[in-house]
């Protein structure tokens, strides 16, 4: 085995003389309550005009839905969020059946029928603001379905056999969840991060500035990664150099030496999961100009990343790209991005065989700032088909801990993640969740006009002002604390110490829709 | 480099307020009034919009419903009086097969002419019945590239109907072989014969003009009166065993003509070529389970030279109890013909449950030439399918009368519109040629297959629903 350098060795001089201290960011969850007045809950509690103040509402309920500042006459709105509803009634707190004037009354949110889609249910994306809120587990009282979403197929059908009693000997902090980036004794270092995902690629001009230091903050504070995708590095996130992953895509947006020489991870971007074989398009409304400067290019001008490298016509091709990259930053390690083609296991190969530490198959089923619905709907395979094939195939050529598989495309919650990995991954990339955990509804509009109206994916100034770094940093934090919560717990359950022993193990889960008689190993 | 295929196009705004799926309830009472209403700060200026379109209304004809559902107002209002909630009436549209969004999006490109794109990923289900259960294949490394969506590089979508030699022969240099007549048109599409059930004045005539304009060939009745000469090349008219006889001199300055399937087709075909033997005659062939069987054994005859098979809207066998989808019937014709070795010899024109880009595309891969549509045609002029036509009774959805300027522009649109998301998908692919699209499974990855791939040799056998 290569003897390990450190990075100052590795760095070349001009990085290092460039190179800025890096701030560290506190893994610690705080409440981290909605920016909007009104957070959207599955139940809704109506208190009509019969109330007569008497607070028994507000004494008896645990959750704290009914609230009256002090010094106030009268209630305010109830936290319509923080009740569990009509499920209540067992607890013997429940205060529609204690107030003495009946005047409360619990339904389900009719909104909720508005809210989210068959992938993302609205349940998911509750559930998942709940954590981001409090960095914690939903408690079971809330009965979010958050396991899986209702497309009827992929994950969503997958279950974990879970034995009637976990391990007792095994504890919670006895897990490991760290991932090695590095499998290969070439002598770049050997990175490890604490969780098994990191933030997929979304540029800037597709995210505001804020969204992406968010994201980069919160991979300071999980030990983790984010990814530039593919629009340029900006200098702000220069404090994060250390989390960043920086992309190289068909278009070269803001590509230069220089910012492959500040990572320690370098990604290929061959193609996208929701518009494989199509390259990027930022439409020209959201050129502006500070996106414009970053990409050298015009304002207002739609900008098209084509599709695919013209450099790059077979696997010799991309090793050169490699070797490139490579030489330019002696400790970078290589990522491979690429969509789920029928062959899309050979083109795995053939990537590690191009000297790539890293294997990254993006399903067609994940996010984009802007897509043809066509290519969204149709084009290439969904990731739970992917894993397996790459996984298998990898094995069979004997390589296969040799190369980190990396997956994304449809993972959304911690759940997925674990999916993913029972079905081969060794790890995950996420980026809806991540948007969703500040706040996105999934409303599609992200392309269009001045982007996105809640102020997530857009680069309109005014918009942008709708969030804060702090304030997203600590939703981020919060939901990958929460997602660690749960991937331990799923490990625990399954009496595994470690996420690196869950790898591949399919005889762990079961299938909705079938017979269920092969023991999950073929 | 043959001509580069374009269509020519100009948004076509709907008549009427858009039906969006979003719409805001609204508790005024409760209104405070505050300043800072979040109604000033929509994003999409909506709120604005809507006042100003009950401001100019004549009568109470539809509500405002084109909300962008972002729920931003929603959250932010100082009292929480609003609410989102989905509009019933895009609710009802279509039907099962031809569900709302499909109809919406129908709309959306017949207005724009552009390819639909949205941000945020896929939201449907997984996979579904008929077209949903496959996936068209793309490759990471591949010509053409990127650069031949935007026409840099040329993709053709250009297809051929016709009967085709199995070889040439030739002697010396000269090919001795007896051509038979081919037409050539831009695209994989044919405009089929208007259904009967929702038949409207001038709707022949609109769709006559949109084959001009869009070099495309509409299939329609034999009783139509063509309002030009030059319209002639793209109209192939429909023989029924009913129909009255073309006059030779129309039928001479056609292409094109389909004959519906009955015992003497053959007959027919040689009356056909004797007034006009440079004509290609189609035959129309309902997908039954004989008339599926049907079609292979016409293709086998020497006479023929296409062969249009037609399911029913919804893409199903016709008058089966558990029918097949059209993908599978059109998998099965094209394997029977290819184990016959004459494939390449016929010309297969696939029509009924075409409702989409992606099913011209992936109809393709099944095995047909090309495709033939009729309802998208008339979900562009904003037919909501509400099943409640009634001749002689006005449309619902007022669609009379016809304005031949906005008929045939949002038509031409939509055209245009399925032919970029064609190429878009031939680009993924990395194909150059919808030619060579045809029959090509190799580029289609089958629901069937990937999950007995990945999970039947899991978990064992799938289980019926």
């Amino acid at each position: 085995m290569a003897p390990e350098r450190s990075i100052e060795e590795l760095l070349p001089e001009n990085t290092l003389k460039t190179r800025v201290a890096q701030e560290q960011v506190e893994r610690v969850t705080r409440p981290a309550p909605s920016r909007f007045r009104n957070e959207i809950a599955k139940y809704i509690v109506h208190r009509s005009q019969d109330c007569r103040r008497c607070g028994k509402c507000a004494e008896v309920c645990s959750y704290q839905v009914h609230a009256r500042n002090p010094g106030f006459k009268y209630f305010g709105e109830p936290l319509h969020h923080l009740c569990i509803g009509p499920a209540c009634e067992k607890t013997g707190h429940y205060c529609v059946a204690l107030c003495p004037q009946g005047a409360l009354q619990v339904r389900e949110n009719p909104m909720c029928q508005a809210l989210g889609d068959c992938r993302w249910s609205s349940d998911l994306i509750l559930a998942t603001w709940k954590m981001a809120e409090t960095g914690e587990v939903p408690p079971a009282d809330y009965d979010y379905d958050y396991e899986c979403g209702r497309s009827g197929g992929g994950f969503d059908r997958l279950r974990f056999k879970f034995p009637a009693r976990p391990p007792a000997a095994l504890r919670p902090e006895q897990i490991d969840t760290s991932l090695l980036l590095n499998k290969r004794d070439d002598g770049r270092p050997k990175l490890t991060i604490d969780v098994p995902w990191y933030g997929g690629g979304m540029s800037f001009g597709s995210v505001s500035n804020v969204t992406q230091l968010s994201k980069a903050r919160a991979a300071v504070a999980f030990n983790t990664f984010t990814c530039t995708g593919e629009g340029g590095y900006m200098e702000r996130m220069r404090p994060y150099d250390d989390h960043v992953i920086t992309q190289v895509a068909t278009g070269l947006f803001g590509v230069r030496e220089e910012t492959i020489q500040r990572v320690p991870i370098v990604e290929f971007k061959y193609a996208q999961g929701a518009k494989p074989g199509l390259g990027g398009h930022l439409l020209g409304d959201k050129v502006t100009l500070s996106v414009a400067r970053m990409r050298e290019a015009v304002v207002g001008f739609s900008l098209f990343s084509p599709f695919p490298f013209h450099s790059v016509y077979s696997i010799e091709d991309h090793m050169k790209h490699i070797d490139w990259v490579k030489h330019v930053n002696r400790r970078a390690l290589i990522s491979t991005k690429v969509s789920t083609p029928t062959d899309v296991d050979m083109v795995a190969v053939g990537s590690y065989s191009a000297g790539t530490h890293i294997v990254h198959i993006d399903g067609g089923y994940g996010g984009t700032g802007a897509a043809p619905d066509i290519a969204k709907k149709n084009i290439a395979m969904p990731i739970e088909y992917a894993i397996g094939k790459v996984h298998r195939f990898l094995a069979d050529e004997g390589v296969r801990d040799k190369v980190v598989l990396i997956a994304s495309g449809g993972i959304r919650s911690a759940y997925d993640v674990a999916k993913a990995i029972a079905l081969g991954a060794d790890g995950a990339v996420v980026g809806t969740a991540e948007l969703v955990a500040l706040g996105c509804v999934r409303c599609s509009r992200c392309e269009s006009g001045r982007g996105c109206p809640r102020g997530i994916a857009t680069t309109d100034s005014e918009l942008c002002e709708k969030m804060q770094i702090d304030w997203g940093t600590q939703r981020l934090v919060n939901l990958y604390s929460a997602w660690r919560d749960v991937l331990v717990s799923i490990l625990q359950r399954l009496g595994l110490r470690s996420v690196s022993e869950l790898r591949g193990r399919t005889d762990l889960m079961m299938h909705l829709d079938y017979t269920n008689d092969l023991g999950g190993t073929s | 480099m043959p001509e580069k295929y374009h269509i020519k196009t100009r948004p076509v705004p709907p008549r009427g307020p858009r039906i969006g799926k979003h719409g805001v309830v609204d508790w005024r009472e409760d209104c405070a009034r505050c300043h800072n209403c979040v109604k000033k700060a929509c994003v999409y200026d909506r709120y604005r919009q809507e006042a100003e379109y009950i401001r100019n209304l004549s009568a109470v004809e539809a509500l405002f419903f084109e909300c962008m559902g972002c729920f931003s107002c929603v959250q932010d209002c100082t009292k929480g009086l609003l609410c989102l909630s989905i509009n019933p009436v895009y609710e009802g549209l279509g039907n099962s097969y031809w569900k709302p969004d499909l109809i919406k999006t129908t709309w959306l490109q017949a207005e724009t002419a552009k390819i639909p794109v949205s941000g945020a990923g896929y939201r449907g289900l997984f996979s579904g019945p008929g077209f949903d259960s496959m996936w068209t294949d793309m490759s990471e490394i591949v010509r053409p590239t990127r650069d031949g969506i935007h026409g840099r590089e040329y993709i053709s979508t250009a297809v051929d109907i016709g009967r085709k030699p199995p070889f040439l022969a030739l002697d010396g240099r000269r090919v001795t072989t007896e051509l038979p007549p081919l037409v050539s048109i831009p695209m994989p599409l044919i405009l089929d014969l208007s259904s009967p059930a929702h038949t409207l004045p001038q709707l022949d005539a609109v769709i006559e003009q949109t084959a001009a304009a869009t070099g495309l060939i509409a299939i329609l009745d034999a009783r139509h009166q063509p309002a030009s000469e030059k319209h002639l090349r793209h109209i192939a008219f429909c023989l029924g065993p009913d129909s009255p006889a073309v006059p030779a001199e129309v039928l001479r300055k056609t292409r094109l003509v389909e004959i519906v399937d009955s015992p003497a087709v053959i007959e027919r075909i040689k009356a056909i070529k004797k007034i006009h033997p440079q004509i290609v005659v189609a035959i129309r062939v309902e997908l039954t389970a004989a008339g599926l069987r049907r079609a292979i054994e016409l293709a086998e005859l020497p006479e023929v030279e296409a062969i249009h098979v037609v399911a029913d809207a919804n893409g199903n066998e016709i008058g089966a109890p558990s029918p097949r989808f059209v993908k599978d019937m059109l998998r099965e014709i094209h394997t029977a013909l290819i184990e016959k070795g004459i494939r390449d010899e016929i010309t297969l024109i696939a029509g009924g449950g075409i409702g989409l880009p992606e099913h011209l595309a992936k109809a393709i891969i099944c095995g047909a030439d090309l495709v033939s549509i009729n309802l998208p045609l008339l979900i562009a002029l904003e037919c909501h399918l509400c099943e409640s036509c009634k001749p002689g009774q006005p449309c619902p959805a007022k669609l009379e009368p016809l304005d031949r300027d906005f008929a045939v522009g949002r038509m031409t649109n939509l055209i245009a519109a399925w032919h970029d998301q064609l190429i878009e998908v031939m680009g993924a692919m990395g194909m150059r040629e919808a030619r060579r699209l045809r029959g090509d499974v190799g580029r289609a990855m089958f629901f069937e297959q990937l999950e007995e791939e990945t999970f039947g040799k899991l978990y064992g056998t799938r289980k019926k629903h």
